[in-house]
């Protein structure tokens, strides 16, 4: 169970709160689902058209007129409403979506993101994630620490192409949890089970300063 | 009555008759939920090339506009994501396809500007990145915020689930997401529905888009629906 990513999963889980409107991305924030079902009062949102999301239809009772942003096919809860794409993005970009959790490539210590195009590989665009980051009240970033060549992911800067300049308010890492207060800079505020300050240290580009009180 | 006999068609091929080499169309749908597939077919069958196409994705490579990029219809797309489709990825790399992306809710709120006659808005959207290129940047209350222009297109191709003969549309769950502003972006909007309906049958408190949007309307039949990804309770997510 404890692999990395089911351990930024486990952390993700506790930002979600009784009562919140919430936009998960598609990849690792699409597995928060599940626990949003045990919240009370938690509605998630799909930018195609959707404040609702149900459980994975059962076999027979699927639908082509009912998907989520990922194109799969989904069912609603009891309250649910449908609404076209420049409603949906009305609620998104009006700061009614309570949180948005997304999947990045990079986040920069100035809390910019990017997540959307890799340079040299085939374009595919970045469908809503713009439109969230700059919308939703509060915007948390899951992603794992290093890349597969061992590189960090937690840059001084990003290289590739941006999503939004300034946008995170929280980074969960395999390693640790870091925040990102309005007067700049970026805190690391908890580390993971079994992680040291000195992996941490170790495997982040990006400058950051510590909680006072860090708990180990 | 006024305006009704004008508005039904029987064919698809007539319901497209008119739309020519050049022309640009916005076409309602995403992914695959709730696309215009009849109106889609006859293109494909009319053959017309150098099209501009704004739709959100560009279906898959054998069904949804997917079918007009394999006979090299489009020209130019304006889409928020394109990852479905491999002729797509082909063309935009020979550099056949031109490609403008843009982020989806931004793309939603130009089409609706552009169908309520307003010639652009400021979002805070792409600020700071690659799509802020070119585009005047404003300030209001400390924060930045772009200029984005309104999108309009020579025709509509919109799906909607029930339809009646003056051009009211219902749409079903999340198959509507994109229709109502292709709707009100075209000048010439070609509605098709899966079930036409007689004038006064549909409940006024539950039309969406008002036929003042619909020029043209058709009944399809036979309606593949293809589901991009089935996923079913117990299978967990991908």
């Amino acid at each position: 169970m404890d692999d990395p990513r089911s351990r930024i999963v486990k952390r993700a889980a506790r930002e979600l709160t009784d009562g919140m409107n919430i936009n998960l991305g598609i990849g690792l924030p699409t597995l928060l689902a599940e626990h949003a079902e045990g919240l009370n009062g938690v509605m998630l949102q799909s930018e195609n058209g959707l404040l609702g999301i149900g459980p994975y239809p059962q076999a027979g009772q699927e639908s082509a007129d009912l998907i989520n942003a990922g194109k799969e096919t989904v069912t609603t809860v009891a309250g649910a409403s449908f609404f076209d794409s420049a409603d949906s993005f009305a609620m998104i970009r009006g700061g009614h979506i309570d949180l948005a959790i997304l999947g990045g490539m990079e986040v920069s210590e100035q809390g910019d993101l990017a997540n959307w195009m890799v340079p040299g590989k085939m374009v595919k665009g970045m469908g809503g994630a713009m439109d969230l980051v700059n919308g939703a009240k509060r915007v948390v970033v899951m992603m794992e620490h290093v890349n597969r060549s061992g590189e960090s992911k937690v840059k001084q800067q990003c290289t590739l192409p941006l999503t939004g300049t300034r946008v995170v308010h929280r980074l969960i890492t395999d390693l640790a949890v870091f925040d990102f207060p309005p007067q700049g800079g970026m805190v690391l505020i908890e580390l993971q089970n079994g992680i040291t300050l000195e992996q941490v240290q170790q495997q982040t580009e990006a400058g950051y300063t510590m909680r006072d009180a860090l708990p180990v | 009555m006024r305006g009704v006999a004008g508005k039904v068609l029987s064919s698809f091929a007539d319901a497209v008759a008119d739309v020519v080499a050049g022309a640009s169309l916005v076409v309602g749908g995403f992914g695959l939920c709730g696309i215009p597939e009849k109106s889609i077919a006859a293109l494909r069958e009319s053959g017309v090339g150098d099209l501009t196409v704004v739709s959100n994705n560009c279906g898959v490579d054998d069904f949804g506009l997917g079918i007009l990029l394999a006979n090299r219809q489009i020209k130019r797309m304006v889409s928020s994501y394109v990852g479905e489709n491999k002729i797509f990825e082909a063309q935009y790399l020979s550099g056949e396809l031109e490609v403008e992306l843009v982020p989806q809710g931004t793309l939603a709120e130009r089409l609706r500007a552009g169908g309520a006659g307003i010639p652009g808005f400021y979002t805070a959207t792409g600020v700071g990145t690659p799509i802020a290129e070119g585009k005047e940047t404003r300030e209001f209350d400390g924060r930045s915020y772009l200029l984005e222009r309104a999108l309009t297109a020579d025709f509509a191709l919109v799906k909607a689930w029930r339809g009646d003969r003056l051009g009211n549309l219902v749409y079903r769950d999340t198959a509507r997401n994109f229709n109502p502003l292709a709707a009100m972006a075209g000048a010439v909007t070609i509605a098709e529905v899966e079930e036409l309906v007689e004038v006064g049958e549909l409940d006024p408190n539950e039309i969406h888009t008002p036929g003042i949007f619909v020029q043209r309307i058709l009944e399809g039949t036979g309606y593949e629906k293809r589901i991009e990804r089935v996923v079913l309770a117990g299978a967990g997510a991908r």
